[in-house]
């Protein structure tokens, strides 16, 4: 149940988001071995084919790689890491500038925004 | 590989008609919801697949055969109501099940059993009504079968041994077997099912991979049922 997965998206796609997000952070390093379709399964909380369709999905993108025997192991190209990384960065950005969007804030206001939050002149706004 | 098929299935009690023309196919190796709302057909479906009603026509096959003596051997089954004798004690209903089923595993179930904090040399009808039924799911899960049908398996559990009981449905799962699940308690197993199969008025209404529905609607599997069978 750690696993924190929403009903109301498909569990393979959540699956493959809280993986590559795993291999971001750098809790699984280039090159690990990954657990067990089952035991991630068992972790997840989840049916292992749904496991197992999530883990092909990220073979097929060549995040991850097969060796027949002896399991599934992370990507070695650390390029591909980073190129996923800033991708998903964007992602984040673009959603967040939408977000503001929304309160009416445009883009400039947003940034500047930003820059006083993380100077810590907003403090108010931090501590919330 | 199909382990269940059901042909043009109908079941009429009277003239009431239970169950109307069902066709149906579950393959190995997947864990099915089998969801619809009271007197929907439910029951009745799952009590046909396991000999106890006679259909009215169509057929069900299970491995390719039709419902008998063998198909009873590989199918292990889990009632909504209890059939075991409440006066005997865990221990021995689990000795009665050895003697009973080639595929009733008691090393799984004593496991169990200890995971749950049951101790075995109590009477079953001493204990509460949600232990009773985590001894019967535990006995039933405990066979080593190739179809698990499980009629509201967790609906008197506690949320905390519904976790247990689920994880121990995954970690038992095996690609040559299927489960299918009839309950009310969508979504706490929704994250565990392939498929789900929602019955409506004795007819099926829908039968269909829970994560293709779930792109498909942008919903829960719970929130999906709630809207199709709005009162």
């Amino acid at each position: 149940m750690s696993w924190n997965l929403d009903s109301d998206r498909p569990i393979f796609i959540q699956i493959i988001e809280k993986i590559q997000m795993d291999i971001i952070s750098g809790l699984y390093h280039p090159g690990d071995k990954l657990p067990s379709v089952r035991d991630l399964a068992q972790e997840a909380s989840v049916n292992p084919n749904t496991m197992q369709k999530a883990l092909s999905e990220l073979e097929r993108t060549r995040l991850v790689y097969s060796l027949r025997t002896s399991g599934r192991f992370i990507t070695e190209d650390t390029a591909m890491i980073e190129h996923l990384k800033s991708e998903l960065a964007k992602e984040i950005i673009a959603q967040f500038l939408s977000n503001m969007q929304k309160l009416g804030i445009q883009k400039e206001e947003a940034i500047s925004l930003i820059s006083e939050i993380s100077k810590g002149d907003c403090h108010d706004t931090v501590r919330m | 590989m199909i382990l269940l098929e059901c042909k043009e299935l109908t079941k009429k009690y009277g003239n009431r008609t239970a169950l109307s023309n069902i066709n149906l196919q579950i393959e190995s190796g997947h864990i099915i919801g089998l969801l619809g709302p009271n007197g929907s057909g439910k029951t009745t479906l799952i009590k046909l697949i396991n000999g106890l009603l006679e259909p009215d026509s169509g057929t069900v096959c299970i491995n390719g055969k039709p419902v008998g003596v063998e198909s009873k051997s590989v199918i292990s089954y889990l009632p909504d109501h209890t059939y075991l004798n409440g006066s005997m004690r865990v221990r021995d209903i689990m000795d009665f099940f050895d003697d009973f089923y080639e595929d009733f595993d008691s090393m799984r179930a004593y496991d169990m059993l200890a995971k749950l904090q049951i101790n075995p040399n109590h009477k079953l009808k001493t204990l509460s009504k949600g232990t009773q039924e985590k001894v019967q799911l535990i006995l039933v899960m405990s066979r080593r079968a190739r179809l698990y049908i499980l009629d509201e398996p967790i609906a008197g559990v506690d949320p905390a041994a519904r976790d247990y009981i689920l994880g121990t449905i995954l970690s038992n799962y095996e690609e040559t077997a299927s489960i299918l699940i009839s309950t009310h308690l969508i979504s706490d197993i929704e994250n565990i099912l392939d498929e789900v199969i929602f019955i409506q008025n004795g007819m099926l209404r829908t039968h269909a991979s829970v994560d293709d529905l779930r792109q498909k609607e942008h919903k829960s599997i719970d929130t999906i049922f709630r809207e199709v069978f709005k009162c």
